[in-house]
């Protein structure tokens, strides 16, 4: 008996995550108004999706955040990483102790903070503050995630290309760059789909100037339900497996 | 390797990084401090004669009452994925490696999903003319639509649905690093599964438990959204009270001091895994 027992337990655990998320793949294809009863196989509630301009003008701007805070985060943060990697500063690790701060604590609490920084030294809300807010909670991960692929590198590398005389920006774009490459992709893919799902942060930065999906789909699903929601959900769904499939090779394919 | 010379490009990512974060973790959280020893203002959200009064409000009997069902429901939500959440872990590590993986892989897919359309997902099932209740009523279990949405359970289910996998996560490492010698000597010294357990496995387990809980509890009081969309206007979170007073209240001493609450909450579970921590690496290898 002990011998099945776990496995019929995790079973059972998937069964109850996955059973709520092909509900709402099923019924994405219902011909039916209401939410709960079958009226037959339709691609409706897609188009429907489609056919409203401002659910497209929502969809794009989401795309392009997520595309310019996955980007700039990237960037920042793995020149943290390497930072924290090569260089001895002083106040190192304030700046690590700063990144866990970002990482752990409540979304909510970033928030706010961001928000009352953004009103009092007035930046106006909308795609500025939202690219702000979004690179600060990516930045922790990608950095992490660099940090990881650095400290399995070989240091003589470097040291190498110092003594033959690069500089360090030259050692860093030759030698660094090209070590570091799956990570920076694994933490830009982690980066785009962190901004793409965040709901807690985006509702307090976000201005009428600029709306993006997940406000969109909140203000939908506050009340009663909308079967745009499940096309929509779907969407989303597929998109995010590409996307963490894409970086799970990319990660298992660069170990080998 | 650090040189005395200068080095521009070392000077530049530094002002860099140093910037970021001082402009956009440091200064608002400092602000946020500040603000909630401070007095409202409608005209400049706040303004001078520093006070307690945003602290003393939290301690008001309708505000206490939020926060302690709001505490309830996370704890209940924490324990919950903790019971569930253990025995996957150690199920798991049991598996061979390959499977390990994937299985891994396949807990982490919904999390990347949007946690709205999750949460709405849930919705779905839960609802009075929802798929469970038609379900049941279709098997004749029951006669009539159990009301299932807008209750304390429909927020726990939800909170439990979307933090899962921030429970299983902490556990599956602190098991996968669970050295099997360490139960056959305890076996050997003639512990029998419940003593090993109680005795070897609790207390190796115990940092992965924290981490759990600490990355579990606080989302639970945070999540806002989750109450909003299955929990009706009575069964409301913390985050519900901070998001409140700061974007409809414009109170921004009060939200301030309640967002304080949980940080502060947040350093005490940090300090209590740090120590369970170092416990465990003087036993373990001393």
């Amino acid at each position: 008996m002990t011998r099945w027992l776990p496995k019929v337990y995790l079973g059972l655990v998937y069964l109850l995550l996955y059973v709520p998320i092909g509900v709402l793949v099923v019924f994405s294809f219902n011909d039916s108004r209401s939410g709960y009863t079958w009226g037959g196989l339709s691609l409706r509630w897609y188009g429907s999706l489609f056919n409203n301009n401002a659910m497209v003008e929502a969809m794009w701007n989401s795309l392009w955040l997520a595309l310019s805070a996955a980007t700039v985060s990237t960037i920042i943060g793995a020149l943290t990483a390497l930072a924290l990697h090569r260089y001895r500063f002083r106040g190192k690790k304030v700046l690590n102790g700063m990144l866990f701060v970002v990482m752990m604590s409540p979304e909510i609490v970033l928030a706010i903070s961001l928000l009352a920084l953004f009103l009092l030294v007035g930046i106006q809300l909308g795609y500025v503050s939202l690219l702000l807010a979004h690179v600060t909670f990516c930045l922790p991960f990608v950095v992490i995630t660099v940090m990881a692929r650095l400290s399995g590198f070989d240091e003589s590398l470097p040291e190498a290309a110092r003594d033959l005389g690069a500089s360090d920006f030259t050692m860093t774009r030759t030698v660094l760059i090209p070590v570091i490459m799956p990570a920076l992709l694994a933490g830009w893919l982690l980066g785009f789909t962190l901004s793409l799902d965040d709901v807690v942060v985006s509702t307090f930065v976000s201005g009428p100037s600029y709306e993006i999906l997940p406000l969109r789909i909140y203000s939908m699903v506050r009340v009663g339900l909308k079967p745009e929601v499940n096309a929509l959900g779907t969407l989303l769904l597929v998109f995010s497996l590409v996307m963490l499939m894409l970086s799970q090779w990319i990660l298992t394919r660069s170990k080998r | 390797m650090p040189s005395i010379t200068r080095q521009p490009f070392r000077t530049a990512v530094l002002v860099l990084v140093w910037g970021w974060l001082l402009f956009l973790v440091l200064a608002p959280n400092l602000l946020v401090v500040g603000a909630s020893v401070m007095t409202r203002d409608p005209g400049t959200f706040i303004s001078l004669p520093l006070n307690l009064d945003a602290y003393r409000q939290l301690f008001d009997a309708l505000y206490l009452e939020v926060f302690l069902h709001s505490l309830y429901m996370a704890a209940m939500t924490t324990l919950v994925c903790l019971l569930i959440g253990y025995p996957f872990a150690w199920a798991l590590s049991k598996l061979g490696k390959q499977r390990q993986l994937l299985l891994i892989f396949f807990l982490i897919v919904p999390f990347w999903t949007n946690s709205l359309v999750r949460t709405y997902a849930l919705k779905m099932l839960l609802a009075t003319n929802g798929l469970i209740n038609s379900a049941l009523m279709g098997l004749g279990w029951i006669d009539e639509p159990v009301q299932m949405l807008y209750t304390e359970g429909a927020v726990i289910i939800g909170l439990v649905y979307l933090l899962l996998p921030f429970m299983i996560l902490p556990l599956y490492s602190v098991f996968d690093d669970l050295r099997q010698e360490l139960l056959l000597a305890s076996h050997d010294l003639g512990a029998g599964r419940f003593a090993t357990f109680i005795h070897v496995i609790v207390p190796l387990t115990l940092p992965g438990v924290l981490a759990g809980v600490m990355l579990v509890l606080l989302p639970a009081m945070g999540l806002f959204f989750v109450p909003d969309i299955l929990g009706g206007s009575r069964n409301l979170l913390v985050g519900n009270v901070i998001k409140n007073q700061f974007l409809d209240a414009r109170n921004w001493p009060f939200g301030a001091a309640a967002s304080i609450v949980l940080t502060i909450t947040m350093a005490i579970l940090m300090l209590a895994h740090r120590v369970s921590k170092q416990r465990i690496g003087e036993e373990g290898t001393g």
